[in-house]
């Protein structure tokens, strides 16, 4: 068991290097050049060559790389061209606001994929069980912005309830929260379903029920337990999914995190802000499928005695 | 045929054709159907006061801020969307599925590489990845295609590979090696041939997702560039007038959710026909 969670360990590392290493590859091949966007529209080809030079971008690809990964093995992501900082201190002072979002859009996901998921379970084929299968294909076929904006239109400007935008209070946190887990809620209750329809079929549900226990005590206390793996699993791919597409969320509802950095970035060409986005993302999707792996052994005791 | 004729008794998946083929249609005949040009800037296309007109009267989708008639819009964007969505996933099926069978069939140490390889594709940031190289990239329509096709090949490759482990265990395999086959003739007249249903699948489940990131892509202003018309590109052109004139960001959003619908619906329906083994799972 601990073999196989180091083993993991040493391999989310070495896919952290390779994405930086990807990353690097790309945005050094990409047609725009930094330089000349700092230097702006005035500058005489000395003064992009100065800054060419100033950021170290007239050495060699693979110094370059090296440097940076030296650099990356210190804790230091490089400075930003455009806002003159460290890009780490940048990325941490917006990760909260994301982590925030994270969080409430995956509560809000959970909860309502397992109610709806165990309801459609246990009413195999009902009318709860239809509507479920058919909403949640329309969730994941529902254009994100699009869903933004419809619930801007409706609470926002319509009927006045949340703020349009900003961050700060509870309030602001509701329609972008909304927009995720609504969305997202669709496969988890699909998830939940197909586990616990696995599950209720098993002999020792039908044993819980001829022993007399009520059917709630069967199908939270017997039989949940034992489809949560894989709602966990989901849980861990969703943090890192979550990281790379929340900024749309973010640009739409002004959500000042990392996902409205990376898109400034983007825009400004800041590549080393870019590169520690890109990082940061990987690094979610890295953890959420470790943590995955960690936590399956304390839901599961078959797991632990392999 | 037989596949089609399952496909019409499901009312879900009968739902997604009617509507695959109404946009299919309307992407092929839009200059007929259209009584205006998409980029016309009509004269009498905005009211006195300058604002987009409402969906009525001669038309049926309203304007949008430049006076443009939206259905035309939407009819050429359909176009747009389509071609980026058969183009985009057909690339990344070819790729995943030339990916996979390589890993699956090769194994070994060439295999692993590929295997690995598309597991560091996993832990990328796919959408992140998408915006920062189409922003980069001047963004055009075949760009925008790549950029997608790029990261969308990983999830095809992945399945393709585990099915073709699978197939190369098994006997009938097995024993037309015995027969003296050589690689290229078990490849492509016994292992293809068995790995086209999780194709058509992941073809048809893949247009949604295609379709989805275009418009996502579009949204954001790095997509399809106007005046070329697409659904995301629609949106973004009249996002911020959304509380005035809501028929420009609604009616596409509510075509691409259609068409998304659609095609996820129809590839659900088609799993299940083509792989009874998945059957009823999620």
């Amino acid at each position: 068991m601990a073999f196989f969670l180091a083993r993991r360990l040493v391999q989310a590392v070495l896919i952290l290097l390779g994405v930086a290493a990807i990353t690097f590859l790309l945005l050094y091949f990409l047609p725009a050049d930094p330089a000349v966007l700092i230097a702006g529209r005035s500058a005489t080809p000395q003064m992009v060559a100065a800054i060419r030079h100033e950021l170290g971008l007239d050495q060699p690809l693979v110094m370059q790389f090296l440097h940076y990964v030296g650099n990356l093995l210190h804790g230091d992501l490089g400075r930003s061209y455009t806002q003159k900082t460290e890009v780490l201190p940048l990325i941490l002072a917006r990760l909260p606001a994301t982590l925030i979002l994270m969080a409430a859009g995956i509560v809000l996901e959970v909860a309502l994929g397992l109610t709806f998921g165990i309801i459609a379970a246990v009413r195999r084929g009902g009318f709860v069980d239809r509507s479920v299968m058919m909403l949640s294909f329309v969730g994941v076929s529902s254009p994100q912005f699009v869903v933004a904006l419809l619930l801007l239109y409706v609470f926002a400007a319509t009927l006045g309830w949340f703020p349009m935008s900003g961050f700060g209070t509870a309030r602001h946190v509701v329609l972008p929260a909304l927009t995720l887990g609504v969305l997202g809620a669709g496969w988890y209750a699909r998830m939940v379903r197909s586990a616990m329809i696995e599950v209720l079929r098993q002999d020792y549900v039908r044993t819980a029920h001829a022993k007399g226990l009520s059917g709630r005590r069967v199908v939270l206390g017997h039989a949940l337990p034992n489809a949560l793996l894989p709602i966990i699993a989901m849980v861990g791919i969703d943090i890192g999914q979550f990281m790379s597409g929340v900024v749309v969320v973010e640009a739409v509802y002004g959500w000042p995190g990392i996902g409205q950095l990376a898109w400034q970035a983007i825009q400004q060409v800041d590549v080393p802000i870019i590169m520690g986005v890109t990082l940061v993302s990987a690094l979610a999707i890295v953890l959420g499928n470790l943590l995955a792996d960690f936590v399956a052994p304390f839901v599961d005791p078959r797991i632990r005695s392999q | 045929m037989r596949v089609l004729r399952e496909l019409t008794r499901r009312p879900s998946a009968l739902f997604g054709l009617i509507v695959v083929v109404l946009v299919l249609l309307a992407a092929i005949f839009a200059p007929w159907i259209a009584h205006f040009s998409p980029d016309d800037q009509l004269a009498d296309g905005l009211s006195l006061e300058g604002a987009p007109l409402p969906p009525g009267g001669d038309h049926l989708f309203g304007t949008d801020t430049l006076g443009r008639d939206l259905f035309a819009r939407v009819l050429f964007g359909a176009r747009t969307s389509l071609i980026i969505g058969l183009v985009a996933n057909g690339v990344a099926v070819a790729i995943g599925l030339l990916v996979g069978l390589l890993a699956g069939y090769l194994r070994g140490a060439a295999g692993n590489l590929l295997m690995r390889f598309t597991d560091l594709m996993m832990a990328f940031p796919a959408l992140l990845l998408a915006i920062a190289l189409a922003a980069l990239l001047r963004p055009s329509l075949w760009i925008v295609a790549m950029v997608i096709a790029l990261v969308n090949w990983v999830q095809v490759a992945r399945i393709v590979y585990t099915e073709t482990r699978g197939l190369v265990e098994r006997d009938f395999i097995v024993a037309e090696r015995s027969l003296g086959a050589g690689n290229g003739r078990i490849i492509l007249l016994h292992i293809l041939p068995h790995l086209m249903p999780t194709a058509i699948v992941w073809g048809t489940l893949g247009i949604a997702t295609t379709v989805l990131l275009e418009a996502t892509l579009s949204f954001l202003g790095i997509g399809v560039q106007p005046p070329q018309p697409s659904w995301g590109n629609i949106i973004f052109e009249s996002q911020s007038y959304f509380q005035d004139a809501p028929w420009l960001v609604f009616i596409p959003g509510a075509i691409i959710l259609a068409t998304a619908l659609s095609f996820n619906l129809i590839g659900d329906a088609l799993r299940d026909i083509l792989d009874p083994t998945q059957r009823g799972r999620l």
